[in-house]
């Protein structure tokens, strides 16, 4: 914190009134509504509306389709982090080893986190459609008969893939600013001690890295719960049975499809405190870090 | 400021092709592709044909999206003159009576010619309230039928000119198509929820729901597990699945079918009969494609009895001026048109909506030189429809589809029976129609 | 390096070379899918080889567009993209730097409270309370409107955090130094901060610019009028239609631009974009 400040009434309210303007009128006055309809039930043209108590809570958590969505939220979440970490970590080891071609490698890695993630989603549907995709194609070679309409691991599978795929890109990144700022003088005298190359790998860089991986676990987190609505949506939509109808998009498809507005504004609501909790826990370490 | 930017930006869209004293009417629609393209052609035909209206025609995605769009936007006071609703949307849209326009209220409020008896009553009566008030304008209405392929039946020893006509019959010629490799599966089928549930209960005659499958009032609920026909032939498309005589398209629309009916992989094919021509599009040069009407069950007492629609109608939505309704009436009036109807069903495949219609194009010998292109029609006016093959009508029912999709493939996946499947769309979706009763009560 | 292990070393190359060709796979697809006729794929697999209607596709696309699905030009669609891209990154680097500034260089009342307002409420995805938002925007009559398309957008809490770090790590003694000439607050920032955040709002402006390109539900809702469509919106338009077939040739040349400009500025600007990312989060 700084130790001296303007003096000055009224400039900083004009400084800081856009984006306070912007943050009342576009999330708080929004979010407000959300919280006030969870408490309602209105028919889809909003002419009747009346109040319900905790009724759409109640309903939301004793619907087994809720809580299969909520597991298979926690599942993708976890699997899309999984894989985005460590297909990452890999490739930024591999460049930090091959040092002289490194950049190279770099500039044909990161570009995927630019391509939106409908259009990952749409080349990825493309990609393993079970009657014109190449991949069901060659599975099918090896014995495996892909159905991701069907076959709700395999749909799970698609998912993950086309979601980590621009993630890690992302992590690749952090890992590799993460890997050079480890002192080479360490590993080298772990190296003189006899240690080896797996043996340093875990008793060094992974433990140096691990603010750099708790960081990015909590980003994928975030990124993985909400940032892949369109994956989904140009994707699976949520099928087969449920199988990839992850919360955020269960929020979509009953408000905004289904049109069933109280139970919406209540799951709206339940992601809400969700997403403060991650704020809160990733505010927490990152200004704790940096502080040091 | 916004606002003006607003208004002049709606302003510059109109004024490009038409002179400032014409009323704007507006109509969000649901029609991709060809389909669109011929809609935007009917759309500009109007607007050439007289000079005080001028009717924007926007694509707004899928059915439900266009739904949802029109639904949100009427929240916002900001809701076009006309959309377009698909069948299962009828519930939500009738309910909303505060939203609405009823057609046959329109048509009496601005004087302009309207005759319901000129309507196919098989189309109509989807939409039609239960004192007998049409209350949106039918505009694409098709039915499910079978597409078959000759070639394949053909090589397999068949009568190219015989398709099945029960289901045992699928099921043999099925088996004789695989085993003499003439294709490497029987058949699969688009919309599971609208061809082979509804379409299927209204078939065999069997009710899909109480009250006159929902037309008698809020209080309907669905009865699917009920029908014993409909859990034998769950039972037996899961099995037949297992066996490979069954290939599943996918859940909604099932977009993987008719790629495995076009590429040769299965023999026959179940859709809607707007499909044809994207069907004979995809297969020409490849072999030659027969139709016919669904198998039925053969020991189900009334099968066959009619099939019910699908597609989606006109509704006019409320909150516009006087001027802008006389317009919409005088659009919608046009549409409905022998004519215009003759032209529309004959390039989509949609059925026509007026007896007009239908035989504008029995004269022109369309249905002669097109083989097939009146199996739908000859579908749904095969017997006077009854109680349970008129429709459906219940509110929420675009949910109650995605759970009989979802139910369905726990059923092929075998982590349920069909009579539990069925049984589950039967407390799902009552749920959800209980919770639009009382929405809307 | 710390050894020598030439096993090691080609295990590395081995990773990254195989790490690029997944990558690259998907693109690779979606090219050649886009240089064939619409019929090459509906009855069988997707050829691995160039067609020959590349030309056509693409010019089809940049210039008619697919009316049928109520398609404008790509050109059009691309133009709002860049607009709304721009909007979106300049909007909230300007609205954030001043925030930030407000924050870290004054003492206010409500000060702590304005700070959390801003941080948790702006983590909340559209997607989470789309009716509402959208409900607000209709009311303010900005449906239909580059306004509507942006300002909704452009509050950001990343790109106030940033500052505020940036902010945070420039010596006090500036300031003091500054108030001592008699610069008041406004000089201050533009003379000083200002220049000496260059690199940042650089770096932040690619990261954005990204975000904003990117942008897929909220247009898609915010838009009825095709003459406002974007890119990367128009694609799911295509690949969703009734009683027909999506016509992949054209959807995957679609998909093809809407990714070519982010995908530009990344790697010519890799530098910026890297030190914008890992500044933006650190």
């Amino acid at each position: 914190m700084k130790r001296t400040h303007f003096r000055n009434k009224i400039l900083p309210y004009l400084l800081i009134a856009p984006q306070l303007a912007i943050t009342i009128v576009f999330f708080l006055w929004p979010a407000g509504e959300a919280v006030l309809q969870s408490f309602q039930q209105e028919d889809a043209f909003g002419l009747k509306t009346s109040w319900v108590g905790l009724a759409n809570y109640s309903d939301l958590f004793s619907d087994p389709v809720y809580i299969q969505s909520l597991e298979v939220t926690v599942v993708f979440t976890i699997a899309v982090t999984a894989a985005a970490l460590i297909v990452a970590l890999l490739l930024a080891l591999a460049v930090d080893r091959a040092v002289k071609s490194g950049p190279a490698y770099t500039t044909l890695l990161v570009w995927p986190y630019a391509v939106a993630p409908a259009v990952v989603g749409v080349l990825w549907w493309f990609l393993f459609n079970p009657t014109i995709g190449i991949l069901p194609y060659l599975l099918s070679l090896v014995g495996y008969h892909w159905n991701h309409a069907l076959n709700g691991t395999d749909a799970m599978i698609l998912v993950v893939i086309a979601s980590a795929w621009p993630q890690v890109s992302y992590n690749f990144l952090f890992f590799v600013a993460g890997l050079q700022s480890i002192p080479a003088s360490m590993r080298e005298a772990a190296a003189i001690d006899g240690a080896g190359p797996v043996k340093r790998f875990f008793t060094i860089t992974l433990p140096l890295l691990s603010p750099t991986t708790f960081f990015l676990t909590v980003v994928n987190f975030v990124y993985a719960m909400f940032a892949t609505f369109p994956v989904i949506h140009a994707t699976t939509k949520g099928g087969p049975a449920g199988s990839t109808d992850i919360l955020v998009f269960k929020v979509y498809n009953d408000g905004f499809i289904g049109l069933n507005l109280g139970s919406s504004a209540a799951q709206s609501v339940v992601l809400l405190v969700i997403v403060i909790a991650l704020t809160v826990i990733q505010f927490r370490f990152v200004e704790r870090r940096v502080q040091y | 400021m916004i606002r003006t930017t607003l208004v002049s930006a709606m302003a510059l869209a109109a004024s490009m092709s038409m002179a400032q004293a014409k009323t704007t009417i507006t109509w969000w629609h649901a029609m991709g592709g060809e389909l669109g393209q011929k809609l935007d052609q009917i759309v500009a035909d109007y607007n050439k044909s007289q000079d005080q209206y001028e009717v924007v025609a926007t694509y707004k995605g899928s059915y439900p999206e266009t739904m949802t769009a029109a639904i949100a936007a009427f929240r916002a006071k900001k809701q076009p003159d006309i959309v377009q609703v698909f069948e299962v949307g009828t519930g939500t849209m009738m309910a909303a009576k505060g939203a609405i326009y009823p057609v046959y209220k329109l048509m009496k409020d601005t004087g302009t010619e309207f005759d319901p008896k000129s309507y196919l009553q098989a189309v109509v009566g989807y939409y039609t309230d239960t004192d007998g008030n049409m209350l949106s304008m039918p505009f694409n209405s098709s039915t499910p039928i079978l597409y078959y392929n000759k070639d394949a039946f053909k090589k397999a020893g068949l009568d190219p000119d015989q398709p099945p006509k029960t289901w045992a019959e699928v099921v043999d010629d099925s088996k004789k198509i695989m085993s003499s490799g003439a294709a490497k599966c029987g058949f699969t089928t688009g919309w599971v929820s609208w061809v082979q549930t509804e379409n299927f209960s209204a078939w065999h005659n069997q009710p899909i729901g109480t009250m006159e499958n929902g037309f008698g009032g809020l209080d309907a609920r669905l009865v699917f597990g009920k029908d014993e026909a409909l859990v034998k032939h769950w039972a037996n498309l899961a099995k037949w699945q297992k066996d490979g005589i069954f290939k599943y398209g996918g859940p909604v629309g099932g977009n993987d079918a008719p790629p495995m009916f076009y590429s040769g992989d299965c023999a026959m094919y179940m859709n809607s009969s707007a499909s044809r021509a994207g069907v004979l599009i995809n297969t020409k040069g490849k072999f030659e494609v027969g139709y016919g009407m669904l198998p039925y069950y053969k020991d189900v007492k009334g099968a066959p009895q009619n099939t019910i629609i699908g597609g989606a109608t006109l509704w006019v939505l409320g909150g516009h001026d006087k001027a802008e309704y006389k317009g919409v009436a005088d659009f919608l009036h046009y549409l409905s048109s022998a004519k215009v109807q003759a032209d529309w069903s004959q390039f989509s495949g949609y059925l026509p909506i007026t007896q007009a219609a239908y035989d504008l194009g029995k004269s022109q010998g369309f249905y002669e030189k097109n083989p097939g292109s009146d199996v739908g029609i000859k579908e749904i006016t095969l017997n006077t429809p009854t109680a349970n093959s008129k429709g459906l009508r219940f509110g929420n029912y675009v949910q109650v589809r995605d759970i009989i999709d979802d139910e369905f493939q726990k059923l092929l996946s075998g982590s349920e029976t069909a009579q539990q499947a069925l049984d589950n769309v039967d407390s799902r979706g009552n749920d959800l129609i209980a919770k639009f009763e009382q929405a809307n009560k | 390096m710390v050894e020598k292990r030439p096993f090691l070393n080609f295990l590395a190359h081995a990773v990254l070379v195989l790490g690029v060709l997944i990558v690259a796979f998907p693109i690779y697809v979606a090219f050649i899918a886009s240089t064939h006729g619409p019929t090459d794929f509906l009855s069988g697999l997707i050829p691995l080889t160039p067609g020959d209607n590349m030309v056509n596709t693409y010019g089809k696309m940049m210039t008619d567009g697919m009316a049928s699905a109520g398609m404008p030009p790509l050109s059009l669609q691309m133009f709002n993209s860049l607009i709304m891209a721009l909007t979106i990154a300049i909007g909230k680097i300007a609205i954030s730097i001043i925030s930030a500034y407000a924050i870290v260089y004054f003492r206010f009342p409500f000060r702590g409270l304005a700070f959390w307002l801003i941080f948790i409420t702006l983590m909340l995805p559209v997607e989470v309370r789309i009716l509402p938002t959208y409900h607000v925007v209709a009311s303010l009559g900005m449906l239909d409107t580059y306004a509507g398309l942006t300002i909704p957008l452009i509050a950001s809490a990343t790109a106030t955090f940033l500052f505020r770090q940036v902010f945070l790590t420039i010596p006090d003694e500036l300031m003091e130094a500054a108030r001592i000439d008699g610069a008041g607050p406004l000089k201050f920032f533009w003379d000083i901060l200002l220049p000496m955040s260059r690199n940042n709002i650089a770096a932040l402006f690619v990261i954005l610019f990204i975000y904003g390109w990117n942008q897929y539900l909220w247009p898609l809702l915010v838009t009825t009028d095709p003459s406002h469509y974007t890119i990367v919106m128009g694609i799911k338009r295509m690949a969703d239609v009734v009683d027909s077939q999506p016509q992949w040739n054209y959807i995957m040349a679609t998909a093809i631009l809407a990714m070519l400009p982010p995908v530009l500025v990344v790697i010519l600007m890799q530098k910026l974009f890297v030190k914008g990312l890992i500044e933006t989060e650190k």
